[in-house]
């Protein structure tokens, strides 16, 4: 259906779009907690704050099959579709694409007419995405100029390459791998644009292999696991830079560009160092032409009584940071790390982006100390900040607490729990938690990606500034 | 129709394309935005203009050879066909030329501005004028004489046909172009961006129907 105006929840700027309105819905992955239990399923969360059914999940679908194990998600369009030379925006923003990241089959899900009762309208199975692209783990998902794109992190046998293939954004059909030279690029993760540079960058995880039993000591140790980033013409599609961070360096997992694209700078995570533990955010940004990183923020372990901790972190004595989600707030000036071992959300000024200054942590969860929230402040909670996510006005930080499903159980033996808690975020960039949103799922699911309502601070990519 | 208002129309027709923004303008906005320089706006415009000259060239171009080598039947008919087509594949299928790349030089340009022009059906709309200036021959836009003559006076014609609608764009576009950069930014897109490709799609199909029926 074309619209006659565009759709109300594209903005041309990030300066528009921290204009809109408050999200009264997110839709929440909830993925099986045991590997053959229930099928999975898209969570509907209310979030308007004056509604009766305020941080209740007002409804969800059912994944057809079990074992998807869902985990990012992302939109067919957004705002990118007001870009100068990619003209469309009377399109609506209206499904979810939803990957399942074991499985390799993707769901797109109609969250119109009733945004609170989302309905699957065509499946993919692996069978179709492996004879198209060869790829397979289908897992960031972000509407393109001209398609949507997809990263994948391996091929059909469960090895690499990883890679980035493109969705027909009108038809969902899959077309095909989307790099013409992958260079020196072998591990995919995460990936993102400066889309008026013609720039994309990705980075790296693991293959399927590496992951998919759960962490592996050896190859971590050996330095095995992704410690890349990869800049590449968005155009010819070609990877024109590769920075080796360091083989201590493991796992390069999100990328938070700059929202105001005459910017060409970003923040990429480290989830650990070999070297002692600690997790680090590195900012990339262009050097008289060339690409480089620079690390800007080092999280440290926390000492901790081996008694405590799970049998991967015995001999260490301490509890790793394992920053596993980043976000950069629209506006470019606050940015969010989710510290999943130590159980901290941090919160960093970054208006100097190669100076950030912390100024802002709440404690929840974590691997020791297992803090509850304010809500139910007599019961200890289990797993920690990860998936994070930031309403377009920056006044609202929404995070879950599970990392994928074989990781999970290594850190959190006992269980990860199922949550999902919001933070409000004062005039004056404060953040505390709001002691009405505590959300405790099904005990059969755990928690991934949140989306909000008409986009978010992941979500969206602008052309004019 | 009269002379002074066929040649009006076609101007017209050249302006509706420069205020989409779909069509130029906006491209040329954003590379303006990307240099901070108004200059960069107006370089832009030159291949923009020039890509959509070449895509309505080429229908008007058939358009005359078909008119003058086929039955005036057949070719109005032909005309009439393809403006409810084209209108109607339009209307139902929206779907929008795949572009990745804001980095382009004046080919680049060129290209994406004959592909947006060609993909919107911008020249389809001279159709119902090269194949009325055969008949009509009172007007400036005449093809009455048969042979070499008759083709060579067409020819002329047209290109007249597709310099005064390229006219019309560049002016709009270039005026629309300078007042966004200059004044009044993008923001108002968001709300006021009508959906011109389809209001031109509506366009299409009601005067193919009409060229049916006159």
């Amino acid at each position: 259906m074309q619209l006659l105006k565009p759709d109300p929840t594209f903005y041309a700027s990030p300066k528009d779009a921290i204009k809109a309105p408050p999200e009264t819905v997110a839709y929440v992955a909830l993925l099986s907690a045991t590997a053959n239990g229930v099928p999975d399923r898209l969570a509907v969360v209310d979030t308007d704050s004056t509604s009766q059914r305020y941080a209740q999940t007002i409804g969800s679908v059912a994944l057809p099959k079990i074992g998807d194990e869902v985990h990012h998600f992302g939109w067919n369009a957004c705002s990118a579709a007001l870009c100068p030379f990619s003209p469309h925006p009377h399109v609506e923003r209206r499904y979810l694409i939803v990957p399942g990241l074991r499985s390799s089959r993707i769901h797109i899900i109609d969250t119109k007419p009733d945004p609170s009762q989302p309905r699957i309208v065509r499946v993919i199975e692996p069978e179709e995405l492996i004879k198209r692209t060869g790829y397979t783990r289908p897992h960031t998902v972000h509407c393109g100029p001209d398609a949507i794109y997809i990263s994948a992190l391996g091929n059909a046998d469960g090895d690499g390459p990883g890679g980035i293939f493109m969705m027909d954004c009108d038809t969902f059909d899959i077309i095909g791998p989307w790099e013409k030279d992958r260079g020196s690029q072998y591990l995919a993760y995460d990936f993102w644009w400066h889309l008026n540079r013609d720039v994309m960058i990705t980075s790296e995880w693991g293959t399927p292999k590496m992951i998919e039993d759960g962490l592996n000591p050896e190859m971590l140790l050996a330095g095995k696991y992704g410690h890349h980033l990869h800049f590449w013409d968005l155009k010819s599609r070609r990877q024109k830079q590769s920075i080796d961070l360091g083989a201590e360096q493991q796992m390069v997992l999100e990328l938070r560009p700059s929202h105001d694209p005459n910017n060409e700078w970003g923040f990429a995570g480290v989830v650990v160092s070999l070297k002692d533990l600690s997790s680090s955010i590195w900012l990339w940004h262009r050097e008289n032409g060339e690409w480089t990183a620079t690390k800007v923020i080092e999280i440290p372990a926390e000492p901790a009584d081996p008694e405590h901790l799970p049998d991967l972190l015995k001999g260490f004595a301490a509890v790793p940071p394992l920053l596993s989600d980043i976000d950069l707030s629209v506006d470019d000036r606050y940015l969010y790390a989710s510290c999943w071992g130590t159980g901290e959300m941090r919160q960093y000024d970054v208006s100097d982006p190669f100076n950030p200054k912390l100024i802002g942590s709440v404690r929840i969860g974590g691997i020791v100390k297992r803090t509850p929230h304010p809500a139910k402040p007599a019961e200890p909670l289990a797993g920690g900040p990860q998936m994070v996510e930031i309403s377009r006005d920056g006044r609202r930080v929404y995070f879950t607490n599970s990392l994928y499903r074989a990781w999970d159980d290594q850190f959190y033996p006992d269980g990860v729990g199922n949550w999902m808690v919001k933070l409000n975020v004062g005039d004056d960039g404060k953040i505390a938690f709001d002691e009405k949103f505590f959300v405790e799922f099904d005990p059969a699911y755990r928690v991934h990606q949140v989306r909000l309502q008409g986009g978010d601070a992941s979500s969206d990519s602008y052309c004019f500034s | 129709m009269s002379d002074r208002l066929g040649w009006l129309t076609l101007f017209l027709l050249g302006c509706y394309h420069g205020l989409n923004p779909g069509m130029g303008w906006l491209f040329a906005v954003g590379l303006g935005f990307q240099d901070r320089s108004r200059m960069a706006v107006l370089r832009a415009i030159v291949p923009l203009a020039l890509g959509h000259l070449v895509s309505v060239a080429l229908i008007v171009l058939v358009a005359i050879y078909a008119a003058a080598a086929l039955p005036h039947r057949a070719v109005h008919f032909a005309a009439a066909g393809i403006l409810i087509g084209f209108g109607i594949y339009r209307l139902v299928r929206a779907r929008h030329i795949r572009w990745v790349g804001m980095r382009v030089g004046f080919w680049g340009l060129t290209l994406w501005g004959f592909l947006m022009s060609s993909a919107h059906g911008a020249g389809l709309m001279l159709l119902p004028f090269v194949v009325a200036g055969r008949t009509n021959a009172a007007s400036g836009m005449a093809m009455p004489m048969p042979g070499f003559q008759a083709a060579h006076r067409a020819l002329y014609t047209g290109w007249l046909m597709v310099g005064v609608h390229t006219l019309g764009y560049v002016l709009t576009a270039t005026a629309i172009a300078l007042f966004v950069y200059s004044k009044i930014g993008v923001r108002f897109l968001r709300t006021g961006w009508v959906n011109l490709d389809l209001v031109w799609a509506a366009a299409l199909i009601l005067t193919g129907l009409i060229a049916l029926v006159t």
